[in-house]
């Protein structure tokens, strides 16, 4: 799992409450075997002009790795192709008021991270990017704070999914450090 | 005192393996279910490693997201479908894990064969990569969808790591009116409490009206959980449970049928424990409901009008629904009967019931897809296949089908289906296609009318 500590860059907006991992990633690209180059398929069918994803192939969006995005992201199938579509893209954030719960945890197993701010901030974090494109947001993993122009928050994540991602390391080797509790939980009558 | 504990602390606690300071439990689990589309690189994981599955014994993979639902050999397949399939079916064999290949007597929709063989039982822990794995919890059991990275987790390890949910308790009280269904209380549900609602819960669904409902019907409403946010959703085993479980092929036997059901019998909540959220729904007030936008939280009773305002636009735009009407009479251009939801042979009879002497309208095209090669079987024994044909329907092979629409099954661009899945999100059945979920009593009074229509209008003739 790659490392995650801080990252600064622009942001690309896609103000919409409730989107669905079928938005982020249609159905008809889950036909892999593999979780690399699913860039493309990323918000497939909004990237048409007119369509809210349609930003995601401008110039304004190019080399952004955050995005800023509503109110219960990710809600829906527990397809863990969206955050490989989102890593694919390029982002390694996702700023929302909240997150639907698997979607969460997948995001954070890959180097995605969610950072959830309350309503107020999010707006302001749109209102500001609305007024100037070039808009870049600081996040900073082990301080657990976002900081744009006028704005600082700080974000939740869990203790344990903070400190695989500070250390570039996945749960499992955790999980099986512990076989011999397992094993014996397993014998219990 | 002893202290009270609802169905899913008693299930929870029992599994957690350990729980250490700044880490989250190690859950144990009982069942894993696999299929084709969210395993092959969790077993590409294992390999990376060097890893072995640890209790194959207790993992049972299946075919049916990929799968068509015609009589299609697997080398004439779509190459990516093909390759999915043999992906599958390879891993199974190096690791030992037992499959329910395409085209076998016992292959099915992965929520539908593990109830209907006795794999799914009360108390037990379920994880499956796919969010609708809720629908075990109609047995009494924990069970809820993960992501790829934890399928190759529990293949590794037979653990997960799981923070602990908060509680939720929905009692639904009183009797159903006739045309009204499971469907259309958890479509009500999820139109009170939001797509977002149950975010952080596991839901526990109580009450007259749910404890009256077979175990299609509990596996119905169980199964939407996910689309209130919960990843889980658990009904307390009963009588009704046991019946069902008696009956099927791989439950225990003799002696450990006696001592499992005894055990059984200490899972409901006690009484006097408490949820941290609670809400009760008047079952008796209930209608046929229908959803209107894009999301499973836009549900309304099939006669209300449409709601308006700015929160509603960009789904009324893409469904071209207008705000104030009911949705009755809206031209309907597929019926989709089948998915983990409604796909049993409760709502195939229901389905079939209101198409029995009738004809599906000549406009719209309709799709009657079982949940498993047995409930295929079943259905055709009792000659309900026939039913359908005869008013114009496809009587087609198992499998997840026009729910999530990679196999080939869609709803075209623009056109409108009535569905008894469990998703309108756009695009969900197809490219620019357009859902409205309902029941399967619904979908088939729809069908024959060839518009929306409330399934009371038709039950009404007989």
């Amino acid at each position: 799992m790659a490392h995650f500590d801080k990252l600064t860059s622009r942001v690309v907006p896609l103000l919409v409450d409730d989107i669905d991992t079928d938005q982020i990633i249609p159905a008809r690209y889950l036909k892999v075997t593999s979780k690399d180059g699913l860039g493309p398929a990323l918000f497939a069918d909004w990237r048409a002009p007119g369509k809210p994803g349609a930003i995601l192939d401008t110039d304004d969006a190019k080399g952004c790795a955050i995005l800023l995005a509503g109110h219960n992201f990710g809600c829906g199938s527990s397809r863990e192709h969206a955050p490989w579509a989102l890593f694919g893209y390029g982002f390694r954030a996702v700023v929302a008021s909240s997150f639907a719960d698997i979607f969460k945890g997948n995001a954070l197993k890959n180097s995605v991270l969610p950072v959830q701010v309350d309503a107020a901030t999010l707006a302001k974090l749109h209102a500001v990017r609305a007024a100037d494109p070039s808009l870049s947001i600081t996040i900073d993993l082990a301080s657990q704070k976002l900081v744009a122009p006028g704005v600082e928050a700080s974000f939740p994540v869990d203790a344990f999914a903070k400190t695989c991602l500070l250390q570039g390391v996945d749960e499992l080797g955790y999980l099986l450090s512990h076989l011999k509790e397992i094993e014996a939980h397993e014998q219990r009558p | 005192m002893t202290i009270k504990k609802t169905l899913f602390e008693k299930v929870w606690e029992s599994h957690v393996v350990l729980q250490e300071q700044g880490a989250p439990a190690i859950l144990n689990i009982d069942l894993h279910l696999v299929h084709e589309v969210t395993s092959p690189q969790a077993f590409d994981g294992l390999r990376a490693r060097g890893l072995k599955v640890r209790r194959p014994d207790r993992t049972v993979a299946t075919m049916d997201h990929s799968t068509p639902t015609t009589k299609t050999p697997l080398p004439m397949l779509e190459p990516m479908a093909r390759t999915q399939l043999e992906t599958l079916a390879r891993n199974c064999e190096q690791f030992g894990i037992r499959l329910h290949a395409y085209g076998s007597e016992t292959t099915g929709i992965v929520h539908v064969i593990g109830p209907e063989r006795g794999l799914t039982r009360p108390g037990m822990t379920i994880v499956c990569g796919d969010s609708h794995t809720s629908t075990h919890g109609a047995f009494g059991a924990l069970a809820f969808g993960i992501g790829t990275s934890e399928v190759e987790h529990v293949l590794a390890s037979q653990c997960l790591l799981a923070t602990r949910p908060k509680t939720f308790a929905i009692n639904v009280e009183g009797k159903l009116r006739p045309g009204v269904t499971a469907k259309d209380i958890i479509l009500a549900i999820c139109g009170e409490i939001g797509v977002g609602g149950a975010t952080g819960y596991v839901l526990e669904y109580r009450g007259s009206a749910i404890r009256s409902l077979d175990m299609a019907g509990r596996m119905t409403v169980c199964n939407m959980s996910i689309e209130a946010g919960a990843r889980a959703g658990m009904i307390a085993p009963d009588e009704v449970t046991f019946e069902y479980l008696a009956n099927t092929p791989e439950a225990p036997k003799g002696a450990a049928w006696d001592e499992a059901v005894a055990r059984w019998k200490k899972l409901p909540t006690d009484e006097g424990a408490s949820f941290d959220r609670e809400i009760t729904i008047d079952g008796s007030a209930l209608a046929p409901m229908i959803t209107f936008g894009t999301n499973p939280g836009m549900a309304i009773p099939i006669d209300a009008p449409v709601p308006g305002g700015a929160a509603y636009d960009k789904a009324l735009a893409y469904m071209d629904v207008q705000a104030g009407k009911p949705l009755l009479g809206k031209k309907v251009d597929v019926v989709f009967v089948g998915s983990c939801t409604n796909s049993r042979m409760e709502d195939l009879r229901a389905a079939a019931s209101v198409l029995q002497g009738r004809k599906v309208d000549s406009s719209v095209r309709m799709l009657v897809v079982p949940g498993s090669k047995k409930i295929q079987r079943d259905a055709e024994a009792e000659g309900l296949d026939r039913i359908f044909r005869e008013a114009g329907a496809e009587w087609r092979e198992p499998g997840c089908s026009m729910c999530i629409a990679m196999n080939g099954d869609e709803v075209p661009a623009g056109k409108v289906a009535v569905s008894t899945s469990n998703r309108n999100f756009e695009g969900r059945q197809g490219k620019g296609s357009r859902t409205f979920l309902a029941s399967p009593l619904t979908a088939a009074a729809s069908a024959v009318r060839g518009v929306v229509t409330d399934p009371r209008a038709l039950l009404g003739d007989r």
